[in-house]
């Protein structure tokens, strides 16, 4: 049982890197971005290849996060420059990169690295995640009270006011998009290190993971007003990553994951929803009542005169 | 300081629906004029304005701005130098932001976007103090997001956060017409004091034919294309609604005032 949570909670850290890449395109510049299934497994295979040919596992993940960017740069470009719809140019750039993919692995679909040197050799691997994850919480914090945080945030809120302070929002899309990208790059290859092995189908579902995770996050701590976008990013991933879990846990073939994964975002996105109707519907009934109640007091007044 | 020399603007070339908007348009801003652009549905006010804020590009002429040569600008480039307040009062602000915020972008426009921190605690005695130009109590709700605020009151943070950094042109595109005439009259008067106050240079387009003779110091009215009619100094002083209805009577077009 301890190990068992031990590695959900393992996992989550990492996935939770990637889910604050996704949380930039999908949440702060409202960009439908699918390549992040092609990226993590970009920034796997890259940290893999490295560290058989002897490169240190930090620099690999380096050189991940670059080739993430140039993903996210791809992406961009398709999309600014040659203005192909947003959820069209990251697809493009997934499918794309899946050839890539298998070409950096050296046409294997499977790379192992077990008898390579890790970033978790010999340590203890919570401690090392956790302050991986606790970098990326406080870059992803401190980023967006920056100026340029702050543009992004702004493209996503309203794009014309951004090119009124005379800023080329095209660039900063770009610029937006590689940072996700490497972020969601960074986190497969840390994923690699972390299995032993880099998969050309690992990144499979990434996309729909972050969704979930960023919509369990924000349905829960919606209520509890302003709390670090961050932390919603880590505790929405250990969050579903916990209930993916259990439902092997319970018995489900892992076969049937993905299925489980998208009734989990519809159970949640309508629980989010219905939570509005159910208040809405009790506000209504509450009124009701006053008003009932005002008008027996209005009629006792009128007996009373 | 503004000229349009020949401009001309045609859409949906060689199609049906073409439709020519300018041809050989020629105009002349002085420094610190304060037009007002009256025009009926189709006269190409807003192409006009899109054409300076280099929303659109010209087919044929030059645009220069302060001496030199703007016309193949992108719109962010220009933006730089003019400021642009539009009808849709969420267009000038943004919505998820505080008025805090929203006015330290406004604030850093023209200085890099990098990585320093945006908020200075320091702003704040001097966000208040132009808040309170407005008398609409918004220097109270500093950290309020906008999108709490009334259309009246975003139009008015709008024009603040434009006018902000001292552009050297403001075009303020119909900026009262979605708002209520009481609004509209405040809002108004908020616009012609930062006008005068900071001297600043302004193209206001306008429905409102009230409005277009009570403001600003010269008046064009725009049909089809052409300046059918440009007063300015004391014969705009002079100008009455009743005498700009003469103006237009042999125009015999009763579409003008639609």
């Amino acid at each position: 049982m301890n190990s068992f949570i031990m590695s959900v909670l393992q996992q989550s850290l990492i996935f939770s890197i990637t889910v604050m890449g996704i949380y930039i395109t999908y949440k702060i510049l409202k960009f439908a971005d699918l390549s992040a299934d092609g990226s993590f497994t970009l920034g796997a295979s890259v940290s893999a290849i490295l560290i058989t040919r002897g490169v240190s596992p930090i620099v690999s993940l380096g050189i991940s996060m670059l080739a993430g960017a140039l993903a996210g740069l791809a992406t961009g470009i398709l999309n600014v420059k040659l203005k192909i719809q947003d959820i069209l140019s990251s697809i493009l750039v997934m499918v794309g990169l899946y050839s890539i993919n298998l070409r950096i692995m050296e046409g294997k679909a499977n790379l192992p690295l077990f008898n390579h040197k890790s970033l978790f050799t010999d340590k203890n691997p919570l401690f090392v995640l956790s302050i991986i994850t606790l970098i990326c919480a406080m870059f992803f914090t401190l980023f967006f009270k920056t100026k340029l945080g702050y543009l992004l945030k702004g493209i996503g809120d309203n794009e014309n006011m951004i090119t009124s302070l005379g800023i080329n929002i095209g660039s900063i899309k770009i610029f937006a998009l590689s940072l996700s990208n490497s972020f969601i790059a960074l986190s497969g290859g840390i994923m690699a290190q972390y299995q032993g092995f880099s998969d050309i189908n690992m990144g499979t579902g990434t996309m729909i993971m972050g969704l979930a995770s960023i919509i369990i996050g924000y349905s829960i701590f919606k209520r509890i007003g302003f709390l670090n976008s961050s932390i919603i990013c880590i505790v929405g991933t250990l969050l579903y990553r916990t209930s993916i879990a259990l439902s092997l846990r319970a018995g489900f073939n892992p076969s049937d994951l993905k299925l489980i994964s998208s009734i989990l975002v519809v159970i949640v996105l309508s629980i989010g929803n219905s939570k509005e109707l159910f208040i809405n519907r009790r506000n209504q009934s509450l009124r009701k009542k006053k008003l009932k109640n005002s008008t027996t007091l209005r009629e006792a007044g009128g007996g009373n005169a | 300081m503004l000229k349009l020399n020949q401009v001309s603007k045609t859409f949906n070339k060689d199609s049906i629906n073409e439709q020519k908007v300018f041809n050989n348009f020629s105009m002349d801003i002085e420094k610190d004029d304060f037009i007002c652009v009256l025009g009926s549905n189709g006269a190409g006010k807003s192409t006009l304005l899109n054409i300076i804020s280099g929303k659109v590009k010209v087919d044929d002429g030059d645009i220069i701005l302060n001496n030199v040569d703007v016309t193949e600008d992108t719109e962010y480039e220009k933006c730089k130098r003019i400021s642009r307040i539009f009808q849709d009062p969420s267009l000038g602000t943004n919505p998820s932001m505080t008025i805090y915020e929203n006015l330290s972008m406004a604030k850093n426009k023209g200085s890099r976007f990098g990585l320093s921190f945006l908020i200075d605690r320091k702003d704040e005695g001097y966000f208040k103090e132009l808040l309170k130009t407005l008398h609409l109590g918004l220097e109270d709700k500093l950290h309020t997001p906008v999108s709490q605020l009334s259309g009246g009151q975003r139009q008015s943070l709008a024009l603040i956060m434009a006018v902000i950094g001292k552009p050297d042109l403001l075009l303020l595109d119909e900026h009262t017409a979605a708002l209520d005439p009481k609004t509209s009259e405040i809002v108004m008067n908020i616009t012609d004091n930062i006008v005068k106050e900071k001297g600043l240079t302004t193209i206001m387009v306008t429905h409102n034919v009230d409005q277009a003779i009570r403001y600003g110091n010269r008046l064009i009215m725009l049909h089809r294309g052409n300046k059918i009619i440009d007063v300015s100094g004391e014969k705009k002083n002079s100008l009455t609604k009743e005498r700009l209805l003469e103006l237009f009577k042999d125009m015999d077009d009763k579409s003008l005032f639609s």
